[in-house]
């Protein structure tokens, strides 16, 4: 009974201490030559919780702790701290013996700074500590664990560090509590939780916990594979939007006006020249507002693109309607001056355009799926595009004009449009889309002089599978292409894919030449 | 009923008399006159023919084989193909497979397999290469695949009666296509670098002057050949139905013919003239790799046609010699300016000289007559 009485009052002390400050016996321990004690010792100044012991443990981890006789102190700028009470010590010794830290106890002590963390009042600081935690956690830091999620208030952080917990106690020596950290990790999708999982199987000796990681493991593989699945159909239609971008352009020159252009691939790269152009002025002169050259780079993008257009149509094209193979010709020998004077100008190699900060990270959908913002926001510029085009062409004069011309020239010009001018003008207008095109691709692939060549057959595979004469069936093609050469890839890999589409929208031209959505109404063949 | 012509009669009476004299005056030059000046002459003679010429001339005379069977379908069925590079490379891959076997054990690796086989590990030779290391399989292989390529895909093309610049644009995918697949090592063709390293033909060494001029003679007897039958072809009834179809597909339909089979033949003949250009000129210049099956090439190739003048034959072989003996000087003069220059060519020939270099000199004569 009396024993009992002075471990209480013993403990009571203790703890009563520990609040106050900590144990000096403990802190000479991290002072110790062996490694584990030190561990031992850093572990046991966490659990404390104690306003000093983050203190101390940053101090260690800076090499700021040092033993002067018997105390430890902590080394601030100039002055010394007793670790053990948080008084000042004056005067501050000269030369202090700092304690040394190997690579096994730094690891144990950035464990311990984060696990402190968790006790932190600022949520996010814990939020965060949780998320480190989450990659690193074991056995050793478990009671420290099952501590915090007690006090834990927010649901959140509370359901992450259950997981935490579960994760570090998946070696733990009862099998009662491995069989219920298994159970809790079956909800986690992380993919460091399905390998910690998989290496405990192999180890793993009680039969009902086997039988309960198969099952966690399962339930884990779903989860990824969804997650997968989503990001396909996601990069499916953002290589779609890519895809349209390029062939909005073309939809216009190719499907309403029926002028085949070879060049349609350069307009793309002088509207990424463009960009890089634009860039570059802005790193000069106003490196302030770096960040927002892409919006300024638009409508440069677009009116340079537009000018070489009309000059392209103005010159060459207008002298060729009606001739289209021979418009074909003259339009690849205009590509290919396109080509070498892009070479002259900004040299053979491919130039650096960057991502403004805005665009750059992503979004975290599930844990193994990040959708990138530069993937998004060209996606949401594609619509943008998208509605741009279709206000020009259904909504304004010019695009009643475009319809007329293509739809009866000499009707249009006896009513009295300017015919001449509106094919210059829509061939603009397309040619600018494309410079638009260009812009989202400087994002998210090499700016260089030979880029446009390897949109040209795409872009014309869209418009040709969509149905020449309209833009709905370029946006379904783009979107549909973009899905499936995207599931095909995860199948059978980028070639092969690429190839199955062009064997597959050959074949498909060959039973629907008129592509997918045929214009209503009947047409003389000539 | 008039007296039925042999054939054999036919087939001459097809070239006009001038014409039989013209290719009687290619023959001897290069038949005769520059292989004796290569050969027999010794290096320093100011008539001696060089090596360089013998090789570029060589190489020029499989493009003109090309551009002749490029023009029987663009100029006179009016079918304008971008993807006859693929034929051209499949007959060079064809024959090239026959040389790679031919290295035998004098590979960097002294391994029986083709060297890029054995740098990918692999331990025996895939189906497809079995029987390469025979002549005559290879040649038989140099014929039937770009046949059977070409057949399948005119046939399924005519037959939903695909045409003009859609036709144009699928056969640009095609050669698209086959371009990545041959760029693939697992495809066994050696991946980017294709073929080369090329030792001996038949038992000759491919670098012997001898076997240079011999396969020189032989590209530009093929040449000759190839415009003979074009010519023969052309005159025959045969030619006058495709004419009709390139000049106006639905009358000749309404008359009762099918195209179909008129656009197939001849779209097939061209591909395998193509394949024969490309077996005679993949051990000239050494390698064969799946560039030459990019889009540009093709595209090149109706340049050549259109700067001679389609529709005429003989115009595309000048047109192939006036463009890569420009483009020749040009990548050595002034390799900046190449692109400008072809990229020119394009525009102003479709521009101003529809009916090409040939059209020039009609134009000329005609004006002198009148």
């Amino acid at each position: 009974m009396r024993i009992l009485w002075i471990l209480f009052f013993l403990a009571s002390w203790y703890s009563g201490a520990a609040q106050a400050a900590l144990d000096p016996a403990v802190l000479r321990q991290l002072a110790d030559d062996d490694s584990d004690v030190k561990i031992a010792a850093i572990q046991q100044i966490a659990q404390s919780a104690d306003p000093l012991a983050e203190r101390v443990l940053k101090a260690l981890a800076d090499d700021g702790l040092a033993v002067v006789d018997t105390k430890i102190l902590i080394l601030e700028d100039e002055q010394a701290v007793d670790a053990a009470t948080g008084a000042a010590v004056v005067p501050a010794p000269e030369n202090p013996d700092t304690i040394v830290v190997n690579n096994r106890v730094r690891s144990a002590l950035n464990a311990a700074l984060a696990a402190l963390n968790l006790f932190n009042p600022d949520r996010a600081t814990r939020f965060s500590a949780t998320r480190a935690l989450a990659q690193s956690a074991d056995a050793s830091i478990a009671p420290l664990l099952t501590r915090a999620l007690q006090q834990e208030k927010d649901p959140e952080i509370k359901e992450q560090l259950t997981e935490v917990l579960a994760f570090a106690n998946l070696q733990n020596a009862d099998a009662a509590v491995r069989l219920a950290a298994v159970k809790t990790l079956g909800a986690s999708s992380r993919p460091n939780v399905r390998n910690a999982l998989e290496a405990q199987l192999s180890t793993e000796s009680v039969e009902a916990v086997r039988i309960a990681i198969q099952a966690s493991l399962r339930a884990i593989d779903g989860r990824i594979a969804l997650g997968e699945q989503v990001g396909r159909i996601f990069s499916g239609i953002s290589l779609g939007s890519v895809l349209l971008l390029a062939a909005l352009g073309l939809a216009i020159t190719y499907g309403v006006m029926g002028v085949i252009n070879m060049a349609h691939g350069e307009l793309l790269m002088i509207g990424a020249y463009a960009t890089y152009a634009v860039q570059s002025a802005f790193r000069h002169y106003f490196p302030a507002a770096l960040d927002w050259y892409v919006l300024a780079a638009i409508p440069v993008a677009f009116f340079s693109a537009a000018l070489v257009g009309i000059l392209m149509e103005r010159t060459v094209i207008r002298w060729l309607y009606g001739r289209t193979l021979e418009t074909l010709l003259a339009t690849w020998g205009l590509s290919l001056i396109l080509i070498q004077s892009a070479r002259v100008i900004f040299g053979a190699q491919n130039v650096e355009v960057s991502n403004p900060s805005w665009m750059s990270g992503g979004v975290s959908v599930v844990s193994n799926l990040v959708l990138p913002w530069n993937r998004i926001i060209i996606i949401g510029f594609a619509l943008f595009v998208l509605l741009l085009v279709w206000v020009l062409l259904n909504r304004t004069r010019l695009g009643m004009f475009v319809r007329a011309v293509t739809q009866n020239r000499p009707m249009a010009s006896c009513v009295g449009v300017p015919t001449g001018r509106i094919d210059s003008l829509a061939f603009g207008l397309g040619a600018g889309i494309a410079g638009l095109g260009g812009v989202a691709l400087s994002q998210i692939s090499n700016v260089g002089p030979d880029m446009g060549q390897g949109y040209i057959v795409d872009s014309f595979m869209v418009v040709v599978l969509g149905g020449v004469g309209q833009l709905a069936g370029s946006v379904w093609a783009a979107l549909g292409l973009g899905v499936v050469t995207k599931f095909l890839e995860g199948w059978a890999g980028a070639v092969i894919a690429k190839i199955a589409v062009l064997i597959f929208i050959i074949i498909f031209i060959q039973k629907r030449p008129q592509g997918l959505f045929a214009l209503k109404g009947r047409f003389v063949e000539n | 009923m008039a007296q039925r012509i042999p054939f054999t009669l036919r087939f001459l009476q097809a070239t006009s008399k001038s014409g039989w004299i013209a290719l009687g005056v290619f023959a001897l030059i290069t038949l005769v006159l520059l292989p004796l000046a290569h050969l027999a002459l010794p290096a320093g003679h100011p008539l001696h023919v060089s090596d360089y010429v013998i090789t570029l001339g060589g190489k020029i005379l499989c493009y003109a084989i090309v551009a002749v069977a490029m023009d029987m379908i663009w100029g006179f069925a009016g079918i304008l193909s971008l993807g006859h590079g693929v034929f051209f490379a499949l007959g060079g891959y064809a024959f090239g497979m026959y040389l790679m076997r031919s290295i035998g054990l004098d590979g960097v690796y002294h391994s029986n397999l083709p060297d890029f086989m054995v740098f990918l590990d692999w331990k025996a030779l895939p189906w497809y290469w079995q029987g390469t290391q025979y002549f005559l399989w290879a040649v038989v292989l140099v014929l039937l695949v770009p046949a059977l390529l070409a057949f399948v895909f005119g046939y399924f093309a005519f037959r939903s009666r695909i045409k003009g610049v859609y036709f144009s644009i699928i056969t640009q995918a095609m050669t698209y296509a086959a371009m990545l697949y041959f760029f693939r090592n697992e495809t066994g063709f050696g991946g980017n670098n294709g073929f080369t390293d090329f030792k001996r033909i038949l038992g000759y060494s491919i670098s012997a002057p001898g076997t240079r001029v011999t396969l020189f003679a032989l590209s530009a007897l093929m040449l000759m050949f190839t415009l003979v039958l074009g010519r023969y072809l052309i005159g025959s009834k045969f030619g006058r139905v495709l004419t009709a179809i390139r000049d106006a597909e639905s009358r000749v339909m309404f008359i009762g013919y099918n195209p179909l089979w008129y656009k197939l033949f001849v779209w097939t003949l061209s591909a395998v003239l193509c394949a024969v250009a490309g077996a005679l000129y993949v051990p000239q210049v050494g390698i064969i790799n799946p560039s030459e099956m990019s889009p540009a090439n093709s595209i090149e190739i109706a340049i050549w046609v259109a700067v001679g003048g389609r529709g005429t034959l003989i115009g595309p072989v000048i047109g192939a010699f006036l463009v890569n003996l420009s483009k020749s000087w040009f990548t050595m003069a002034f390799p900046e300016y190449w692109l400008f220059f072809l990229g020119l060519i394009f525009v102003l020939v479709t521009l101003f000289l529809p009916q090409g270099v040939v059209g020039i000199w009609r134009r000329m004569r005609g004006q002198a007559k009148s």
